[in-house]
């Protein structure tokens, strides 16, 4: 297991909060809160040892060439496929806009 | 709550996460979580022994109302360490029957229902997950006296160890054909009594001695409903609606001693054997 | 030396001093009514019984018949007593090395037969029975949840014999994929994982720990310790609430205070 922390410039904090996933096989949980605004702070704990070229990536790629809110995103990843964390990630950013 | 109305018309209890479970029983909008995700009270355990912990340690509480009746309910999510219970989901259920309890020495008629998906004690939390499973006893016992509380055992983890007995203390239960409920693990009792007696890997076989059509049909369950949320919560309403029984399950001690003393061991038991012995005069 | 144990059997003659045993219970349980200096105390073991109706219950183990036959004799003394002002106590002797496992057991229930166990001891605490567990072996899993852990007090005696854990040490190697080695040395550092009973006093479960000299044959002075500290326990119950807070305040069960004072607040 490792943790990671990720930072990316962000505009303004968002309202809301999101909460989705789970640490099941193959999951993960995202928590996603309002954060300072024009940062965007991510932390990882996440069961595959050696994963942090694959996030910085992931994120990268996800926030490439737009400004996220400031927020603060909490990850609990269970060996999730980029594909699964890209899906819950979507699902949280959702979230926060609806509510 | 406009995510619990989409709930509802998603059929699937069982494919629902416990806190989607817990909304779709409660009335709209009554849905009140303590001790949230947000407030990450997590395991103190997990992280020293290097596995990822969950914000909400597996599970949720959330107090609102299930047809009107004040109820309190704790959902274990089995997709987290299979639902194995640690210090923190151990004392959020326990915590939260002592306090249901509590409500009704005061006059609140608070029920309790609890959603099982569990293999019982966490094993990196060992003793203290076995000691608050002993407090969970305790309280269900406590709180049973007043308002009724209700087990569901819906799939896809079951209901195993010490939450097992648990689950035979609750004043009644609920169970769907996905469900499985028993003390101890297949692969458990093949390791330690072997192949010929208990073969994990003989799915029907442990279907057809632990699973909820067989449990109901023995009468060590109440209900046996269709995975459907609308059925199940209807049922869940019907069961907290009967009250206290005037017997629990648990306290039949003498009546099953009578059909256990019935058994011819001689040879291996069948699930038809089980039906036979204890059908029929279903406390 | 037989492979299973007889501690449970030899506290239970000598605490019991030759009473005569309660009848009507299955032959893998010892019942007896004793008088402990002012009090009246009914004891409770779980003992081999090598022509166990059920063969996987045949080495001490708590089954199908040993759950209900302890809910049977807890049942009987909350009937007893039921109009009493000083009802009795009820006290396991816990030498438990595990629950049944086999097909019958699952088959039949067992999980419903321990609840019956641990329903009728709660009932009991809560009615007012002081009840009182004491360790001189094994407190395995669901077989000290049936019987002992519902106590109002738990007694361990020190010994490395002494221990609760909710899984064997080889089982729980295999199911977290460690050998027993590596479970061990994790152990050495996680007291909720530790076999031994001074890690599992150090979560604060327990009331006393208590030192004998001849733990698989009590002597005179063991007797008396025990005796005395089973008095003691008892009192101490006689005003004490009838839940199971006592367990809660030591700072390796911290977790377990901080959950239920949040819960209070929000609820």
């Amino acid at each position: 297991m490792e943790t990671l922390s990720f930072e990316f410039p962000a505009g303004q904090p968002p309202r809301g909060r999101a909460l989705v996933g789970c640490v099941g096989s193959g999951d993960l949980e995202v928590l996603i809160e309002p954060g300072l605004a024009g940062k965007l702070s991510i932390q990882v704990q996440t069961s595959v040892n050696g994963s942090e070229q694959r996030w910085q990536h992931l994120f990268a790629r996800m926030f490439d060439g737009q400004t996220p809110p400031a927020m603060s995103i909490d990850i609990h990843d269970f060996g999730a496929t980029p594909g699964v964390v890209r899906l819950r990630l979507e699902q949280g950013f959702e979230e926060i806009g609806h509510d | 709550m406009t995510d619990s109305a989409a709930l509802l018309n998603k059929h699937s209890f069982v494919e629902l996460g416990a806190r989607q479970r817990a909304k779709a029983l409660l009335d709209a909008g009554t849905f009140r979580e303590l001790l949230d995700p947000f407030q990450r009270i997590m395991s103190p355990w997990l992280l020293r022994q290097g596995v990822v912990p969950q914000s909400d340690d597996g599970v949720v509480i959330a107090k609102g109302s299930l047809d009107g009746l004040p109820v309190v309910i704790a959902a274990i999510e089995g997709a987290f360490q299979g639902g194995s219970l640690g210090e923190v989901g151990g004392a959020k259920i326990a915590g939260a029957l002592e306090l249901a309890a509590e409500d009704n020495r005061k006059g609140i008629p608070t029920r309790a229902v609890l959603l099982l998906e569990t293999g019982g004690v966490r094993l990196q939390e060992a003793n203290l997950g076995l000691a608050a499973i002993a407090e969970i006893h305790s309280a269900i016992v406590d709180l049973r006296q007043y308002q009724p509380v209700i087990g569901v055992v819906a799939g896809s983890v079951g209901c195993f160890g010490g939450m097992s007995i648990a689950a035979g203390l609750c004043s009644y239960l609920l169970v769907t054909q996905e469900a499985r409920l028993g003390l101890n693990g297949p692969q458990v009792i093949e390791q330690e009594a072997g192949l010929d007696e208990y073969d994990s890997r003989d799915r029907p076989f442990i279907w057809s001695l632990t699973g909820g059509e067989q449990r109901f049909a023995t009468g060590l369950v109440d209900r046996y409903a269709a995975d459907d949320v609308a059925q199940i919560r209807q049922q869940v309403s019907q069961l907290l609606h009967l009250g206290v029984p005037a017997h629990h399950r648990s306290g039949q001690a003498e009546l099953f001693l009578q059909r256990l003393a019935r058994l011819d061991n001689d040879v291996q038991i069948e699930p038809a054997a089980v039906r036979q012995l204890y059908q029929g005069e279903r406390p | 030396m037989s492979s299973y144990s007889l501690r449970g059997l030899r506290w239970f003659e000598a605490l019991s001093g030759g009473a005569s045993a309660v009848q009507g219970l299955p032959a893998s349980l010892k019942v007896a009514d004793v008088s402990l200096g002012e009090h009246t105390a009914r004891l409770l073991a779980v003992v081999t019984d090598p022509d166990n109706h059920f063969p996987r219950a045949r080495n001490g183990e708590v089954g199908l018949l040993e759950g209900w036959g302890l809910a049977k004799a807890v049942d009987e003394a909350i009937d007893a007593d039921r109009n009493a002002v000083n009802k009795r106590a009820l006290i396991a002797i816990v030498d438990v090395p595990s629950q049944a496992y086999g097909r019958r057991e699952e088959a039949l229930g067992i999980h419903q037969a321990l609840a019956g166990a641990a329903d009728s001891y709660a009932r009991a605490r809560l009615a007012g029975h002081p009840v009182i567990g004491l360790l001189v072996g094994k407190a395995m899993s669901g077989a000290f949840l049936a019987h002992g852990y519902q106590a109002n007090r738990l007694i361990a005696l020190r010994d490395p014999g002494v221990m609760v854990h909710a899984m064997g040490k080889a089982s729980a190697a295999r199911v977290t994929l460690r050998s027993v080695e590596e479970l061990e040395a994790l152990a050495a550092s996680v007291p909720p994982m530790a076999y031994d009973i001074d890690s599992f006093a150090s979560l604060g479960l327990l009331w006393e720990t208590l030192s004998v000299e001849q733990i698989e044959q009590p002597s005179a002075t063991d007797l008396a310790r025990v005796f005395d500290c089973l008095q003691h326990a008892i009192n101490d119950v006689a005003t004490a609430p009838r839940d199971l807070s006592s367990r809660l305040g030591a700072t390796h069960r911290a977790a377990s205070s901080t959950v239920r004072q949040l819960l209070r607040a929000q609820w």
